[in-house]
């Protein structure tokens, strides 16, 4: 890889400053759960399902408990004197709540220690279940073979699971590598994951576990069919993140969007909320190998990507000390940027140039995620194939890991199906055309790519400073990412965070933390 | 070639009257002969003549996509001046001058409504940068904006409209699917219209699929289209306004 000298000591400095901005909110984080992370115990002790009227078994005995002031010990606590009590499993002490029958709090107290063990050992006993499906998933994978860098990352989005697959064929075909199923828009809001296979969302399909089990299936055919691997990706976010992380672990997904900062900005999702159950989703998604992409490419649609990039950059050491902190390894966190600079700047490619090349040499043991031009693409589809065949080749040139595929109808319609196949077909050719570019430049060292990035990486020093000092929430409050202001005490979903009692219970916390299962 | 009738134009591509378009899609037919019979036929129902297939390629099992080059037989007339939806655009200067009269500025309020996260549209009229060196309404002395962003409810933009008192009300609608932009237009007007506000507020969308025309039949007051700058924009509402209070 071509190198531009960076200062070492800027760079070591941009860890430590991030490494307290995650630890100071650490502390925040590890003193608190949510209905989402108590839901998403219960779908790792294998509760599964909705009741008659759709309503997820999960919300059903996470809502009964919290009606009864007892969530703050944890779900676990109560469902595992049930099953001492009663002898039934996780599943059906769940139909029995959504019933009635059962009042989870009106168990025996006397059994709690006994009760205890009960769970840590079904939990132990689902996680080497899952374990074993993903180690599996995994040799199959190594088998079989798969693309090289920078992988093609595809969205399907037409709303309708059964039209996703046709879509997923053709990528499948035209040498797509990762294929994201976007959800619906607004999935975020929902406090609960909906049930069943969707066919009628707009701009995406629900993220459920049916429909990820149905593409995923189709995903695993078409990898059969051309002989080698096709991942399949979702969106770990909004109000259900956890959850969203657990399903996505129960059906062999490896890859998710997962990014607090997003649904705090863009969706108005309580600060606090998301950031606690990020904490627990990425802790499932780095005990099971699944790579998470993270949002910084969005703060570039918000604000002037050549003022923006420095918070880019801040946000990428954050999110990263971050996943760090949850029990994720370097390997599995791609953070993310974006090709977003106003087309009629002079020099743009050099900046975006530089840009790319910083993250991709600041992270070099992380999967870095690169996003296309979508900002100042008009719907003249010409002129974006056009953009996008640059950004291609900085995707190339940089030695970007994941590349998400920019379509020549962005800006207008949710792509159809030619436009991802004209899309794979522009990518191959600038991947082939320009394999080993990077190993034949060096840069100027005064030149304006690595004078851009020294700016950046200096004023992403003086901004993580700034963060350090004042912490993320106050940082967010002020306006330092994306140009959106949101505030601690409001947006959606504060009502779903709790106070850990001193005797809170969650198996998964430590066993999830124990090692790696693949 | 066929000439058609003076008066009447078709699409120029390379000689005056060759009638020649470009045509890009997909049909659910497995790459084959018959797939592309099935494209020329449909051609020629469409009123294509000759049609020149530049480009054919199987997408996935039972789907192919065409691109084609094709004579268009029809020619129509051009269309009438319209005079609501056409009017001479102003300078900022002169869009200011003109608004002096008012002796306020005037109050808009503008969003993306619906699920769309795109903000864009809204931005490039908005924002003091504006779009391609032209400055958005920010920049103009004559109006007070505020612009509320992209994901927002007709709900909320329609309390704060009412809060401060707007003059007028700004939509864009960027990525839709299913006419989804459609539905989220209509219920802004029916809701403007339950709480008594239609005359008071002036109602304005804009989006890659908004003509003045489908504007105007959604029960707004005029609709901008792509190719639209912060300026035509500007000059709308400041000749509306003046318009409505009666001054020339």
């Amino acid at each position: 890889m071509n190198a531009i000298n960076i200062d070492p000591h800027a760079v070591e400095k941009c860890h430590r400053l991030a490494t307290k901005v995650a630890d100071d909110l650490g502390n925040m984080i590890e003193c608190r759960t949510t209905d989402s992370i108590e839901r998403s115990v219960l779908r790792l002790l294998g509760v599964e399902g909705a009741c008659s009227l759709d309503i997820p078994l999960v919300n059903h005995v996470v809502d009964h408990v919290k009606e009864r002031g007892s969530l703050s010990h944890g779900v676990a606590t109560w469902v595992g004197r049930a099953m001492h009590d009663t002898g039934l499993d996780a599943q059906k002490i769940a139909e029995a709540v959504s019933r009635g029958e059962l009042d989870l709090t009106k168990t025996s107290e006397s059994s709690a220690s006994v009760a205890a063990e009960l769970i840590e050992k079904q939990a132990r006993q689902r996680l080497r279940e899952l374990g074993r499906a993903i180690a599996e998933r995994r040799s199959w994978r190594a088998e079989i073979g798969e693309g090289t860098a920078p992988l093609a990352y595809v969205l399907t989005a037409t709303g309708n699971v059964h039209e996703d697959i046709r879509h997923v064929g053709a990528v499948a075909r035209a040498g797509g590598d990762i294929i994201a199923l976007i959800r619906s828009t607004a999935q975020s809001l929902l406090d609960y994951v909906p049930e069943g296979l969707t066919t009628e969302g707009y701009g995406g399909t629900y993220a459920t576990q049916a429909n990820f089990r149905a593409l995923r299936a189709a995903t695993d055919e078409f990898a059969r069919q051309r002989g080698s691997y096709l991942q399949l990706s979702s969106f770990s976010s909004g109000l259900c993140m956890p959850e969203i992380a657990v399903m996505g672990v129960i059906e062999g997904l490896d890859n998710m969007v997962n990014d607090a900062m997003y649904g705090i900005l863009y969706r108005d999702i309580n600060m606090t909320r998301t950031l606690i159950d990020q904490n627990f989703s990425r802790t499932v998604s780095g005990h099971f190998g699944i790579v998470i992409n993270t949002g910084e490419d969005n703060f570039l649609r918000t604000v002037d990507p050549m003022d923006g990039a420095p918070s880019v950059v801040c946000s990428q050491f954050i999110n990263y000390h971050l996943a760090k902190r949850s029990g994720m390894t370097p390997n599995l966190v791609a953070v993310g940027n974006a090709f977003e600079i106003d087309p009629s700047v002079p020099n743009s490619l050099l900046y975006e140039w530089s840009h790319a090349l910083l993250t991709r040499q600041l992270f070099p043991e992380c999967p870095v995620k690169y996003m296309p031009p979508t900002k100042h693409m008009n719907g003249d589809g010409y002129r974006t194939h056009a953009a996008d065949t640059l950004f291609n080749l900085v995707s190339v040139a940089t030695g970007q890991a994941i590349q998400t595929i920019g379509v020549p109808s962005e800006g207008t319609y949710t792509p159809h199906i030619q436009d991802r196949v004209i899309a794979l077909g522009g990518s191959s050719y600038v991947r082939t055309a320009a394999r080993d570019l990077s190993r034949e430049l060096t840069f100027r060292p005064d030149g304006i790519i690595v004078t851009r990035a020294r700016t950046v990486l200096q004023q992403a020093v003086e901004e993580l400073e700034r963060v350090a000092a004042e912490g993320l929430e106050s940082a967010i409050e002020r306006g330092a990412f994306g140009g959106v202001r949101r505030k601690r005490s409001e947006g959606r979903g504060l009502d779903g965070v709790h106070l850990k009692h001193k005797d809170y219970f969650n198996p998964f916390e430590s066993l999830l933390r124990e090692g790696a299962a693949v | 070639m066929s000439t058609i009738r003076a008066g009447l134009v078709r699409p120029y591509a390379d000689h005056t009257d060759d009638g020649i378009v470009q045509l890009s899609f997909t049909l659910p037919v497995q790459d084959s002969a018959r797939a592309t019979r099935a494209a020329i036929e449909l051609c020629r129902c469409i009123g294509m003549v000759n049609p020149d297939i530049a480009h054919q390629q199987a997408l996935v099992d039972g789907y192919t996509y065409f691109v084609i080059y094709a004579r268009c037989v029809e020619g129509v007339e051009i269309p009438e001046q319209d005079e609501a939806g056409e009017f001479d655009y102003m300078s900022r200067q002169q869009v200011d001058d003109l608004l002096a009269g008012l002796g306020r500025p005037v109050r808009v309020i503008g969003a993306g409504t619906g699920t769309d996260t795109h903000s864009l549209g809204i931005d490039a009229m908005l924002n003091l940068k504006g779009f391609h060196g032209e400055p958005g309404l920010e920049a103009y002395k004559s109006f007070d904006v505020i612009n509320l962003g992209s994901q927002v409810p007709n709900e909320r933009l329609l309390a704060l409209a009412v809060e401060r008192d707007a003059d007028a009300i700004l939509v864009s609608q960027t990525v839709s699917q299913q006419n989804l932009h459609v539905q989220n237009l209509t219920q802004l007007v029916d809701m403007v219209e339950a709480e008594g506000l239609r005359d008071r507020l002036l109602l304005v969308c804009g989006g890659p699929r908004i003509s003045p025309e489908l504007a105007r039949e959604l029960g707004f007051d005029q609709g901008f289209s792509t190719g639209t700058y912060p300026n035509h924009l500007a000059s709308y509402l400041a000749t509306e306004i003046m318009r409505r209070r009666g001054t020339p």
